[in-house]
C-alpha cells in the first residue's frame, strides 16, 4: 500500500476526542513496528534459523526487519542461543547500549529456560531473563522461521498497543 | 596404527623430545577426572603426517596436587590446550609460557570438569529424568 495512504487509515480510525496525542501514538507506533532493526545476536545453533528466517527464503526484509552489528543502531535484540556465565554480562553491556525503545526476544529453550543445559550445567545461565528483560518468548529447539516470524508479529503488535506517554 | 602408551610424569619430556621428530602433530591434549583411583589422568593424542600414526599417551597424575611440565615448547600447539585443561581441571603446567583461564571468566574459582565440583545454582538432574 501506498505510504501515505497508510498512514492515513490509521488517521482516520481515530475516535474523537485526544486526536493529536493518539494520532501520534499510532504514528510512532507504526514506524517502530515497522522498521524493527535487529542486532546480530546467534550465540549458539538457534542462530542458524534466525539466519534462514533473514535470508531470502523467509526474508526478514519485507518485515522492516534489518540486522546492523552495532547495538546503537538497533531496535530488537534477538537472543538467539545459550545465554553462558561469561556471555552474561556482555549481554547486558550491549542491551544498555541500544537506544530505546528497545525490545528484546529470547528464541529457542536456551534463551528461555537454559533448555538442553538446564540440569548439571555450570556455564549456562538459566534464561536470558535473568539478565535483561524480554517481550516475547519464542519455544522450540530451535524454533522454524516462521516461529520466529509469528514471535515478530507477536512483537510488532504489542509494540502497536505502546503509548507515548506509558509504556 | 594406533599405539597407547602409559608413562610417569618424569618422562614426559624425554618422550617428547625423543618423539617429536616423528610424531608431528599434536592433535589434542585433555584430561580424564577419575576420583575413585585418586587420579587425574592427561591425555596426549599425537599424529605422525610422515606415516598417519597414532600415538596416545597417559599420565596419572595425583588429584591433589596435579602437577606436570608443559610440553609447549616442544608442539607449540599445546599451550592452548594446556590452557584449557589448566581451566577445566585444575592442572598446573611447569614451564607454561601464559598459564590463564582459557574459556571460563578470569574470576571463575574451582575446575568445573572435576567429578566433585560444586556450584551454588546448578540444578542436579534428578533420577526420573534421563
Ligand atoms: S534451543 Fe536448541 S537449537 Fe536453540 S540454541 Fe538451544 S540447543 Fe541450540
Amino acid at each position: 500500500m501506498d505510504l501515505a495512504q497508510d498512514v492515513f487509515r490509521y488517521v482516520e480510525k481515530m475516535p474523537g476526542g485526544n486526536l493529536i496525542l493518539t494520532t501520534t501514538d499510532s504514528l510512532f507506533n507504526w514506524a517502530k513496528a515497522n522498521s524493527l532493526w535487529y542486532l546480530l545476536f546467534g550465540l549458539k545453533c538457534c542462530a542458524i534459523e534466525m539466519m534462514a528466517a533473514g535470508a531470502s527464503r523467509y526474508d526478514l526484509d519485507r518485515l522492516g526487519l534489518m540486522f546492523r552489528a552495532s547495538p546503537r543502531q538497533t531496535d530488537l535484540m534477538i537472543v538467539a542461543g545459550t545465554v553462558t556465565a561469561k556471555m552474561a554480562p556482555r549481554i547486558r553491556t550491549l542491551w544498555e547500549q541500544m537506544a530505546e525503545p528497545r525490545y528484546v526476544i529470547a528464541m529457542g529453550s536456551c534463551a528461555i529456560t537454559g533448555g538442553a543445559f538446564f540440569y548439571d550445567s555450570y556455564a549456562a545461565i538459566k534464561g536470558v531473563d535473568e539478565v535483561i528483560p524480554v517481550d516475547v518468548y519464542i519455544p522450540g529447539c530451535p524454533p522454524r522461521p516462521e516461529a520466529l516470524i509469528e514471535g515478530i508479529l507477536k512483537l510488532q503488535e504489542k509494540i502497536k498497543k505502546e503509548s507515548l506517554t506509558k509504556r | 596404527m594406533t599405539e597407547e602408551k602409559k608413562i610417569s610424569r618424569e618422562e614426559l619430556l624425554a618422550t617428547g623430545e625423543n618423539i617429536k621428530a616423528q610424531y608431528n602433530f599434536l592433535v589434542f591434549i585433555t584430561a580424564v577426572d577419575y576420583p575413585e583411583r585418586n587420579v587425574i589422568g592427561m591425555v596426549y593424542h599425537l599424529r605422525s603426517l610422515g606415516n598417519r600414526d597414532t600415538l596416545i599417551i597417559k599420565i596419572d597424575l595425583p588429584r591433589e596436587k596435579p602437577e606436570i611440565a608443559s610440553v609447549a615448547g616442544i608442539w607449540p600447539a599445546a599451550e592452548w590446550h594446556e590452557r584449557e585443561v589448566f581451566d577445566l581441571f585444575g592442572v598446573n603446567f611447569l614451564g607454561h609460557p601464559d598459564l590463564r583461564r582459557i574459556l571460563l571468566p578470569p574470576d571463575w574459582e574451582g575446575s568445573p570438569l572435576r567429578k566433585d565440583y560444586t556450584k551454588p545454582g546448578v540444578i542436579k538432574r534428578p533420577e526420573t529424568i534421563k
